[in-house]
């Protein structure tokens, strides 16, 4: 983003999380509450980040595991001759679905409650920080129709 | 695409044609509007309709009030665009990220040049250019502000406003079932409140699943995701639409329609949405935040809950599982990596089982119609070709539980449920016949009339 930029600046999804970045602008008079929101949207993102990483990268990883099992357990390389990678049918790769969503399932209740935690801070710490540069917008413009 | 190529020609004109508005961007909105409008104004089952169901079911829909159609088109064209789109954003986002703000100067120009060195390799290399636009648009960083020209499509994305029309038709739908002289300003009034009720639900449920919508390919587009307007503002509009809405439902119409609209908004956002990722059941209430509507077009005619009100929900309510079973049997990888509880990845069995039963059930339902006076005799006879059509693909989605019958169940059920609703309509069983005792021709009728007067 530019340097002469006074927003916040959103990216391409990344590659492993699939969440966009977020480069959070930091104005030079900022007050504390404005702070709390940016280190709150910052935590939120890293912790994001984390976590859908790292699940991507562990689905990924135990896809793969599974095809090869399978394909060998069909007596199957996991390239044929074209040298075009070998899949399985969606019927095949559904019971790799269903395990891997039942193992996840507990990792996702606890993300949930914590997305839904942050989410709602974030928002009201946004809400806390409109607010306050409303009054303030208000009057100045109270103290410029006086003068 | 290769869904509408499997279907009759002209669907998959109508394909084609959608496929290319979906990727001319967000200038298409307002024509869409009038789409819209000329199509909720109708009730016709036109070419134009079944474009506009298309388009809402195949480009931006998703899980919803109503409908649980999720835009495949997304899954089915891009495989391979997006594989290209990965590659190369791997080279901008490892430029971008080692940067810290004081080689932002430096780091613009470098990133510049890479983003040109990747254009033009996206443009040799894509081969449709309109999606490729779309993947350069994708890999840039975007600016955080809100322009106000962009916000009528934000917003319009946001609220899932072609959803929210197919909502707003099912409640007229009811509305125009309801035996009573039919009152314009009522109708109006009610629709409009459904709309708005219907915005904000989706607004609040967007809010809520901003990382979980950026990972599955049909969702990773939307307004909140992309980081187009802030929370803040989603929340905003979201009360915005839902607290006029409800009051206008409630003060205009009737107290009734209006509880019924807040239990509808209370549903969606609070019980659905959680409840997708943590149990199998959010197909059941979904099914009931779909049914509901109906229920709210005919209470806002009669002012009451009668069974007519139930058995038009109740046919919505089972419509909801051939439908959205079938949708959902083709994104279970998406929802298995999502962490989505859905009967198609945990329970595949029960998945067809039920979205059969559900089949059945439409024609059981639409047999009880005329028992409750809502329609004529003839209204079962003629859906029985639709709805055997249904439960046969219902139950060969049940036999062979793959992709192609699943994808035709689907796309069944996009054409199936207005048609029904039209035959319905037709079949209506009058006000007037009903007032008018001398002209009756035919038992029925009369017999219609012994129990009406009690």
């Amino acid at each position: 983003p530019p340097a002469h930029s006074h927003s916040d600046w959103i990216g391409p999804p990344d590659k492993h999380s699939n969440l966009r970045p977020v480069i959070f602008y930091v104005p030079p008079k900022e007050s504390a509450l404005e702070r709390r929101l940016r280190e709150a949207r910052q935590e939120a993102q890293a912790s994001n980040q984390r976590f859908w990483a790292r699940h991507n990268r562990a689905f990924r990883q135990e896809k793969e595991e599974f095809i090869y099992s399978r394909l060998k357990a069909k007596g199957l390389e996991m390239r044929d001759e074209s040298g075009q990678k070998a899949t399985l049918n969606a019927e095949e790769m559904a019971d790799f679905y269903k395990d891997f969503l039942s193992k996840n399932l507990k990792k996702h209740l606890q993300y949930n409650r914590d997305w839904y935690k942050r989410n709602f801070r974030i928002t009201f710490l946004m809400g806390q920080v409109a607010l306050v540069r409303a009054l303030r917008w208000l009057r100045r413009r109270k103290k410029n129709v006086e003068q | 695409m290769s869904a509408a190529r499997s279907c009759r020609p002209p669907r998959a004109l109508a394909g084609l044609f959608l496929w290319h508005l979906r990727n001319t961007g967000a200038r298409q909105v307002p024509c869409r509007f009038v789409h819209l409008y000329h199509v909720a104004s109708n009730r016709l089952i036109t070419f134009q309709y079944f474009n506009f169901l298309k388009r809402m079911y195949v480009t931006q829909c998703n899980k919803d009030l109503s409908q649980r159609a999720k835009p495949k088109s997304d899954s089915i064209v891009s495989p391979f665009h997006e594989l290209h789109q990965l590659d190369q954003e791997k080279k901008v986002v490892h430029k971008i990220s080692p940067i810290s703000p004081l080689h932002q100067s430096w780091s613009e120009m470098s990133s510049r040049n890479e983003l040109t060195e990747v254009k033009s390799a996206a443009e040799t290399e894509d081969s449709v250019i309109p999606v490729g636009a779309e993947s350069k648009e994708d890999r840039q960083w975007k600016e955080m502000k809100l322009h106000l020209d962009d916000l009528p499509g934000i917003l319009a994305r946001l609220s899932k406003i072609k959803l929210t029309a197919l909502v707003v038709s099912t409640a007229s739908a009811g509305f125009a079932m309801a035996p009573v002289p039919f009152e314009l300003t009522c109708f109006l009034l009610a629709s409009l409140g459904t709309g708005l009720a219907s915005c904000a639900a989706n607004s609040i449920n967007q809010f809520f699943e901003v990382p979980f919508d950026s990972n599955m390919n049909r969702t990773k587009n939307r307004p909140l995701v992309r980081g187009q307007i802030s929370p803040l503002l989603a929340v905003c509009f979201a009360a915005s639409c839902g607290i006029p809405g409800i009051a206008l439902l409630t003060l205009g119409v009737n107290p009734l329609t209006g509880a019924l609209g807040a239990f509808n908004i209370f549903l969606y956002t609070c019980c659905y949405t959680p409840l997708k990722r943590m149990s199998i059941a959010n197909t059941w209430v979904g099914a009931v935040v779909g049914a509901i509507p109906p229920i709210m077009g005919w209470t806002a005619a009669t002012g009451s809950l009668d069974a007519g009100a139930l058995l038009l929900g109740g046919i919505l309510y089972s419509w909801q599982f051939p439908h959205f079973n079938a949708l959902s049997w083709g994104l279970r990888e998406d929802y298995s990596r999502g962490g989505y509880c859905m009967m198609s990845v945990t329970h595949p069995g029960l998945c067809r089982r039920v979205a059969l039963r559900h089949c059945l059930a439409l024609i059981g339902l639409s047999a009880v119609a005329p028992v409750l006076n809502i329609t004529t005799w003839t209204f079962p006879i003629i859906s029985l070709p639709i709805n055997l059509y249904i439960s046969y693909l219902g139950f060969r989605f049940y036999r062979d539980a793959d992709r192609s019958s699943s994808r035709k169940l689907f796309f069944c059920s996009l054409w199936h449920l207005p048609m029904l609703l039209l035959v319905m309509f037709t079949c209506k069983k009058s006000v007037l016949e009903k007032e008018d005792k001398g002209d009756l021709p035919g038992g029925s009728h009369e017999m219609a009339m012994e129990i009406r007067l009690p």
